[in-house]
């Protein structure tokens, strides 16, 4: 029994290390790994490439970080991130480019009895409610936003990834843009400390929470907050608009943002009257000298492929952004 | 412990393999055979051998690269990194005490709830159960065993979770229990579900089959001579299964129970999906949401960011490693003086 015991330990212990470490690519198959946001995108568009082409594509939805490790390692053929590389990231794998893929919108679901779909919040109170200043949902400054809607006194239940995540990098970069005393006491980050609350482990462990649990609020991706049928708010966005998160308002907030040339720039907060603010793009991680195969792949991604993000709850790109793209994939080797 | 009662079964056996062996190849002429023999016997040996030290330097090498990669912050942060309070990557503070807590805490209730139940069952199973009943319910046990930790998940979060909102946590929290001194620290807080509670019982509920069944099969071990020896007395069936089977088996069962233990400690799909993943801010709350150093494990390993954000993780792997080492030590140490004390009685 001793040597049970140890051995689950060991397991919990030191069985992530099988994770960062993924397996040596045949020559003929394709492989990726990175982000979970986008995966259900790129695994429909694995599947139809090889209908297409009969190239395979492996996929693995290990998250953004162990997508940077694994190609600053140069164990896949190309990462993805729903963040940018940090500057020290690239200091430890030069010549990794960033190509956008799709944009995602990050809504906020909440499970209210009585309350209608597609309340109003600001982010200010989006803020507070995650900071623990706003506890119950008849808060005069809920109801203040939402006049003719009866909200009951219950306890405001504030759901939160518990894993780091692309989606808490946007939630929480546009939360601190939004409320200095978000930015003070929480941050930004792909896993930061919130101050109250429940927390899921990925998209779907945070849809369920909402679903389970009266009166709470959580952030998920659009597609989750569809496939849960869950109610989500609209939120206002910098020019006062309350924005109901669709993909048309991701793509109208993705066309306002000026990317720069290496495409990393965060996008949230958008100046456009009719742009969702909590908005992110997601990028796949390519070296400059990859295969021809991922060239290929890149290339009709960015093409055909972007013709199934919307059906799959993701913005396709803007046509500037999809040429701009286009052109840095056609200049790989 | 189960290996006690079967070394006694298992040890002639070997003599016996020896003397078919002999008995075989003794009408076979010539000396070349019995060389033969004697070099199969020291590779198997060798083999065996290897086999057994193995698994010593499994052991060793984990706990070597553990501490070889979590160096970065144990030079940081040194002891701190145990007593700290707070875990927050923006800041760069990694402080695992909360985990550590998390995870004793939660073994702590689910052992509480599930002893008596396994304890119940494996004396009902091996001592009063009619054949009908006990085969299909040892069967049934052993399936429960059998259920991914993932599937144990999904059912907390859609069945337990808001069992226990319904029917446990608002119930009390709109009793006066709450107000009383002395455990009102205990039942505070959101009671929505996901929750320290929860996960307790989750972990109460995978860990009883594996006490029942090891239990059970201790309590079936106990010579049928210590009964009737019993029942000669003139003893009841009670009395007899209270001061006879029970203290018999009493070191066998502690080690069932620890085996329990075991199980909870490292377990972290089932825990992670109906703790809330959250540090209190009451540690003993157990209608808050909590964290036990595998869910922190589950939750934060593939986002990290490499350096001291990764260390500090590994460094969670060390505690929880050396936490299990150290909680199975005092096991056996408990294991060792009672079955000291029944040991005049065999």
């Amino acid at each position: 029994m001793n040597s049970r015991t140890i051995k689950a330990a060991a397991v919990a212990a030191i069985g992530f290390g099988a994770l960062t470490g993924a397996s040596a690519a045949r020559a003929q198959i394709i492989t990726g790994a990175g982000a979970s946001f986008p995966a259900p995108l790129y695994q429909r568009w694995a599947q139809a490439y090889k209908q297409a082409t009969g190239q395979q594509i492996n996929y693995q939805s290990i998250g953004s970080s162990g997508g940077v490790k694994n190609i600053t390692a140069r164990a896949v053929d190309f990462g993805a991130s729903d963040g940018p590389m940090t500057a020290s990231e690239m200091q430890n794998a030069p010549g990794v480019l960033h190509i956008p893929m799709v944009a995602g919108a990050v809504v906020l679901a909440y499970n209210v009895r009585g309350v209608p779909e597609h309340i109003k919040l600001t982010g200010p109170v989006i803020a507070d409610i995650y900071l623990g200043a706003i506890t119950r949902w008849n808060d005069p400054r809920i109801t203040a936003l939402n006049p003719g809607v009866n909200f009951p006194a219950a306890n405001i239940v504030p759901a939160f990834r518990s894993d780091g995540s692309g989606t808490t990098n946007i939630f929480t970069n546009y939360l601190s843009q939004v409320s200095p005393a978000f930015r003070e006491r929480v941050g930004v980050g792909k896993a930061v400390k919130f101050p109250k609350g429940i927390g899921g482990k990925g998209n779907e462990s945070v849809a369920a929470l909402v679903r389970q649990t009266p009166g709470a609020i959580g952030y998920v991706e659009l597609a989750y907050a569809e496939n849960n049928k869950l109610s989500y708010a609209d939120v206002q966005n910098r020019k006062g608009n309350f924005i109901r998160p669709t993909i048309a308002a991701t793509t109208t907030a993705a066309e306002a943002a000026r990317l720069p040339s290496d495409f990393r720039l965060i996008i949230t907060n958008t100046p456009a009257a009719q742009g969702y603010p909590i908005v992110g793009y997601t990028w796949i991680l390519v070296r400059r000298d990859t295969k021809p195969g991922v060239k290929k792949f890149l290339q009709w991604a960015l093409d055909e492929g972007q013709k199934m993000a919307a059906p799959s709850g993701y913005a396709p790109l803007p046509a500037n952004v999809q040429k701009r793209a286009l052109a840095v994939v056609n200049s790989l080797q | 412990m189960t290996d006690r009662p079967l070394q006694g079964s298992v040890r002639p056996k070997p003599q016996k393999v020896v003397a078919e062996a002999a008995a075989a190849t003794e009408p076979q002429p010539g000396p070349a055979r019995p060389a033969v023999r004697r070099v199969g016997d020291t590779v198997y040996g060798g083999l065996t051998f290897a086999a057994s030290l193995s698994i010593f330097a499994i052991i060793l090498w984990i706990a070597w690269k553990l501490t070889e990669q979590s160096l970065p912050t144990i030079r940081a942060y040194g002891f701190r990194f145990v007593t700290g309070t707070e875990w927050d990557e923006v800041k760069g503070v990694f402080g695992v005490w909360p985990f550590i807590f998390g995870t004793l805490y939660s073994s702590f209730i689910a052992l509480v709830l599930a002893v008596p139940i396994s304890l119940g069952a494996a004396i009902f199973l091996s001592e009063l159960a009619p054949r009908w009943i006990r085969t299909p319910v040892t069967f049934l046990i052993e399936l429960l065993a059998a259920i991914p930790s993932v599937i144990y998940g999904l059912w907390g979060i859609f069945i337990l979770l808001p069992f226990l909102r319904e029917k446990v946590m608002q119930p009390i929290l709109n009793s006066p229990l709450p107000n009383l001194p002395g455990v009102s620290g205990m039942f505070q807080g959101y009671g929505v579900g996901p929750s320290m509670l929860a996960a307790g019982v989750i972990l109460a509920i995978m860990i009883i089959p594996f006490i029942t069944a090891v239990s059970r099969d201790i309590l079936r071990a106990i010579p049928r001579a210590q009964r009737e020896a019993s029942y000669g007395m003139g003893a009841t069936q009670w009395e007899t299964i209270q001061r006879v089977v029970v203290p018999y088996a009493k070191s066998g069962i502690i080690g069932a129970v620890i085996l329990g233990l075991g199980r909870a400690f490292g377990e972290t799909m089932a825990v992670t999906m109906v703790i809330g993943n959250q540090t209190p801010s009451n540690p003993f709350a157990l209608f808050e949401p909590g964290y036990t150093m595998s869910s922190a494990l589950a939750n934060k390993f593939t986002e990290a960011s490499p350096g001291l954000h990764t260390a500090a993780l590994i460094e969670v792997g060390l505690v929880l490693f050396v936490v299990a080492i150290l909680v199975n030590i005092v096991a056996r140490v408990l294991v060792f003086y009672t079955a000291k004390d029944i040991q005049g009685g065999r």
